[in-house]
């Protein structure tokens, strides 16, 4: 009896050392995942000037709203800003209901098409025809230079339409049978009763269209990058991004900021910085809010992979 | 007289069953209007342009088109496989992307497991939240911030390592090519680590408690826990996902590389998608690029295949 009386004390301490341990390594995990991006916002409120000297970390020195004011003043960025938020809008919606309707389809069991139908959408997923040719479509297609190319190519995701059809498949078979009973067609059966019911798994692709058309910038680079007025956020922040790239892997730091004209007001790294916040805040007030949905879609999705 | 009925009546059985066939085929008309655009839209983005694979078989001119230009059978193969830039390409996209795929796993598991002995849930929603804030960056900006901590110059890195007293002058990370797959795959790390360990979190809950209670009956500690309840637990999950990846194994990313791959790195950097982007795009020469393209999807066809079949031997194993 004694000696399990120790056991369970000697127990007790390791349990308290682990804990402790391991909570310390989760607060690590949340300083890596937080700190560059905390870094980032406080060097953008920061002045321009005053960062060059070094030490910003967790909060501002010489608070600034200038990085700020000199974005939105830029006609560049505002367009880009502009393009991003209506083709983000555009392809959230259109990509959601694409998704919500094929997989409606794709979920019904009297569809006498639907193996080969799904088979036609999933191929679609392992075959993909490349850079060069996608390149040469779109030109065929008018669609270079064109806004359009921002919105079509990623229109319908199969990936999006087998989570959806996932979830209603795991909807009970009551729900149709008793709307077709009271003599509603597929099409008010899709709009009345099964879209409302689907507002988990539907947040959860808005989420991730929104996040894939926030984000990119390939395509204005690839099909765009010639015409200033069709520029999203992510591309101008690419273009920041190599031209400090490319001044800073030649030269030592020090020779770059020594040599540079320092203006009045703004340098390459705060404007960087203030365009990096700009560019990503929005997807990040976002995401919190949708958290339980898409820890759901995430592991419907794993399901039918 | 009763065969008569009996006639009659599989006469009115055929009418009912024909009746019910079309009101069946009726039905599947509105199904139809509801997916043929679709199809028509994937068919224009990603069958039609499949179409264009025959570049790689031509020497290619845009003025001339496909029906003009010069058929040259396998040549643009022929000049890749014997391009040393091409195979440098390769090893860098299989090493960077078994790396990815190595450092991935073990990061988003251990995350996992030791996440799950966190008792307070709310602290556990925030480590959580946290974790998955870098997945919703573009690659754009976590490079960005990536090139931020690692600069030379008040880089969080050098800075936190020279306080240490582990260096005495800031290393150019960005700069050597010994670093560049290191960085590229706790990039990914990074990035991902949260957004992977959900599936293992959610496999993780689902497991029987009865199982840690008999564990604990048995005089198992924590650590046997994990070990002999929690990973088996997970185990047919890590199977499947391991071996999805598998057939990824020639996507290393192109943006990291794109990005950071400037002077001296390039060596190191470029993969098969940089390759066609920079024969393809940029020097022009798109049936070199669009054969490159065709290996790639090839190889990425055959990977995934056997990885599919793979998986579904293993299905028996599977927890969903």
């Amino acid at each position: 009896m004694k000696n399990s009386g120790l056991a369970t004390k000697g127990s007790k301490i390791e349990s308290f050392i682990f804990y402790t341990i391991n909570t310390i390594i989760m607060l690590a995990v949340i300083v890596v995942m937080i700190y560059p991006f905390w870094n980032t916002i406080v060097v953008s409120f920061n002045n321009a000037k005053d960062t060059l000297l070094g030490g910003i970390t967790f909060f501002p020195r010489v608070f600034s709203l200038y990085n700020y004011q000199t974005v939105f003043k830029n006609d560049l960025l505002v367009t880009g800003a502009v393009n991003s938020v209506t083709r983000t809008l555009l392809s959230t919606v259109l990509g959601v209901f694409i998704s919500a309707l094929v997989g409606y389809v794709l979920s019904r069991p009297e569809f006498l098409w639907r193996k080969f139908v799904t088979r036609y959408f999933l191929v679609t997923m392992y075959i993909s025809a490349g850079l060069i040719p996608n390149y040469f479509l779109m030109k065929d297609l008018n669609l270079i230079n064109n806004y359009f190319v921002y919105i079509l190519p990623g229109l319908v995701s199969v990936f999006n339409i087998i989570i959806v059809r996932s979830y209603m498949q795991s909807l009970p078979a009551s729900l149709f049978e008793a709307s077709y009973i009271d003599g509603a067609g597929h099409f008010r059966c899709f709009i009345q009763i099964i879209l409302p019911c689907c507002k988990p798994v539907l947040a959860t692709v808005a989420l991730w269209c929104a996040v894939g058309a926030w984000n990119s910038w390939f395509d204005t680079f690839i099909y765009a990058s010639s015409k200033e007025s069709l520029t999203t956020l992510q591309y101008e922040m690419m273009k920041l991004l190599s031209s400090s790239m490319n001044s800073g892997a030649n030269q030592s730091a020090s020779s770059i900021y020594g040599n540079r004209p320092v203006t009045d007001s703004v340098t390459p790294v705060s404007m960087q910085a203030a365009v990096t916040v700009v560019a990503s805040v929005p997807i990040l007030l976002v995401y919190p809010f949708l958290q339980k949905y898409f820890v759901k879609g995430v592991t419907i999705g794993a399901v039918k992979g | 007289m009763e065969q008569k009925s009996v006639v009659l009546q599989t006469k009115t059985i055929q009418t009912n069953k024909r009746l019910k066939r079309v009101k069946e085929y009726k039905q599947q008309i509105p199904l139809f209007i509801m997916v043929i655009p679709c199809m028509i839209l994937t068919f224009i983005f990603c069958y039609y342009p499949l179409s264009g694979w025959i570049m790689a078989f031509q020497n290619f001119r845009p003025a001339k088109g496909y029906w003009h230009s010069k058929f040259v059978g396998f040549d643009q193969f022929t000049f890749m496989f014997n391009d040393p830039v091409f195979w440098r390409t390769f090893k860098n996209t299989i090493g960077m992307s078994i790396m990815n795929l190595v450092f991935g796993f073990v990061f988003a598991i251990g995350f996992a497991l030791l996440l799950n002995e966190i008792r307070s849930i709310g602290f556990k929603r925030v480590v959580q939240t946290a974790s998955y804030l870098p997945h919703f960056l573009s690659w754009v900006i976590v490079c960005s911030l990536i090139s931020n901590i690692l600069s030379t110059y008040d880089g969080t890195l050098n800075n936190l390592l020279m306080g240490l007293g582990l260096i005495d002058k800031p290393v150019l990370w960005l700069g050597e090519q010994k670093y560049f797959w290191w960085i590229v795959a706790f990039s990914h790390v990074w990035k991902e680590v949260g957004w992977n360990s959900i599936i293992y979190i959610a496999a993780m809950s689902s497991i029987d408690t009865e199982l840690y209670e008999a564990c604990e009956i048995d005089g198992g500690n924590r650590y046997r826990k994990m070990w002999h309840v929690t990973l088996p637990g997970i185990r047919p999950t890590i199977v499947v996902l391991l071996i999805m990846n598998l057939g990824w194994l020639l996507n290393a990313g192109f943006e990291v590389q794109y990005l950071f791959g400037r002077g001296l790195v390039m060596d190191v950097s470029e993969t098969i998608d940089i390759y066609v982007l920079k024969y393809g795009i940029t020097l022009g020469n798109y049936s070199l690029g669009t054969a490159a393209g065709i290996f790639k999807s090839v190889i990425s066809i055959a990977l995934v295949s056997i990885s599919n079949y793979i998986s579904g031997k293993l299905d028996e194993n599977s927890v969903f």
